[in-house]
């Protein structure tokens, strides 16, 4: 592994000044209580179409959706299309949405990413179906795991961002918001490719040890 | 039985992120239905991304309340056709590759072996059916080769791969991958780059495979 010199890791930071540079955590703690204050108003959605409720979950998400999207290579009026695409689903899957599965922001990050890809590549991006009859159901290993503690493992991966260092976060966040492929990223740190993938993986798995995911 | 056999990290990550071309979706999403470690892996990494998307800064929405809750009343588009139930003869097609499978017919592709094209873009995927206890020519490519297997399993290089499974072969891999002697194999393969066969006889076979 190379040596990672200040002035390499400055050139991640094209965006150093929205992220606040290096001195501080890049994952600053989430502000809030455990429970998942937008799980509430997407149950309120989806039992009685409640619009008030609506109108909350666009005003806190859809800013940062659109930031989202246009660092995936939007333009300003791709990302407004895209994102109207993806409230509109909102509204009318909010049925589907699981608060033991996932937060309201793990929701609509999936459905986001999805809409860019239809919209933007005009490709599809194929999902299992749960309700496929070939599906191998949860097991005992990981399905208690998955369905009864969805929620400490949010609180759990809340905590271990906190423990990522500030070059782990910046590669982690190149990773998911910047459609880059790894290639680009090496190109833009000037790391070699290998070097790159190695570091995402020991991050992302730095996580997982963190949230207990190893043990 | 869950896979012995499983994605890449990267691919892995690559799949949560939606940077994977379509073929290679196809692929993961195909492992994903019989693979529910990787479906808790997934999800996780999906976590990340709502984490990170929750700490991003605002951008000014130029959409108005108004506006979007003037469309809420829009007819839902119909339902896409994975909801379809699966063609006859293809009943161990998991659901993902429905749409696919639409005018899909087998056809001859090398000797004991034949295969349905899918997709062009992002390499080449398609569906193989390789006969009881035949096995593929030896072969290596530029790119990355993926399989997933659907019905019975093959062998190679030592490994058994059955339902489910995902076997990853790179660039140097020289391999020769052998159907099961019991049963037929189907599996769906996609190769990023081309197939390369050695030898004389591979120099034949190459001018015959599409790309």
């Amino acid at each position: 592994m190379q040596p990672l010199g200040t002035l390499r890791w400055r050139a991640c930071f094209r965006r150093s000044s929205e992220d606040e540079g290096l001195s501080r955590s890049l994952f600053p703690r989430m502000t809030g209580t455990r429970d998942d204050p937008f799980a509430a108003l997407l149950v309120q959605i989806a039992r009685d179409a409640s619009r008030p409720a609506f109108a909350e979950v666009f005003k806190h998400f859809g800013p940062r959706i659109k930031t989202y999207l246009m660092r995936q290579g939007c333009g300003n009026a791709e990302a407004e299309e895209v994102l109207q695409d993806v409230m509109l689903t909102l509204w009318r899957r909010a049925d589907t949405f699981d608060p033991a599965l996932s937060s309201v922001a793990t929701w609509l990050y999936a459905i986001a990413r999805n809409k860019r890809i239809d919209h933007i590549r005009r490709t599809r991006r194929p999902e299992f179906d749960p309700t496929d009859p070939l599906l191998v159901g949860e097991t005992s290993i990981e399905g208690a795991d998955v369905f009864l503690e969805a929620e400490r493992d949010a609180e759990r991966l809340r905590d271990a961002v906190q423990t990522l260092s500030p070059e782990q976060s910046a590669l982690i966040k190149m990773a998911y918001y910047d459609e880059k492929s790894h290639s680009s990223i090496a190109e833009e740190t000037k790391l070699p490719l290998g070097t790159v993938k190695s570091r995402i993986r020991l991050a992302l798995l730095h996580l997982k040890v963190a949230m207990g995911g190893e043990s | 039985m869950t896979p012995a056999y499983h994605p890449t990290p990267d691919l892995l990550l690559d799949y949560a992120t939606g940077t994977l071309s379509e073929a290679a979706s196809l692929l993961m999403a195909t492992h994903l239905t019989y693979c529910p470690h990787c479906r808790a892996e997934v999800r996780r990494l999906e976590a990340v991304g709502g984490l990170l998307v929750e700490d991003l800064p605002t951008t000014t929405v130029d959409t108005s309340l108004d506006d979007l809750l003037a469309r809420l009343d829009e007819p839902t588009p119909a339902p896409s056709p994975t909801s379809t139930p699966p063609k006859t003869g293809f009943e161990w097609a998991p659901k993902p590759l429905h749409p696919y499978l639409e005018k899909a017919a087998w056809k001859g592709f090398l000797p004991g072996m034949s295969q349905i094209p899918l997709m062009a873009d992002g390499g080449s995927a398609r569906l193989l059916c390789v006969k009881a206890g035949r096995a593929m020519p030896m072969h290596t490519h530029h790119g990355r080769e993926l399989v997933a297997v659907l019905k019975g399993g093959f062998s190679d290089a030592g490994k058994d791969f059955g339902p489910g499974d995902m076997a990853i072969a790179t660039d140097d891999d020289l391999h020769q991958p052998m159907a099961h002697p019991d049963e037929e194999c189907i599996c769906l393969y996609l190769i990023e780059g081309r197939l390369k066969l050695p030898g004389l006889l591979g120099k034949l076979f190459n001018r015959f495979i599409p790309h």
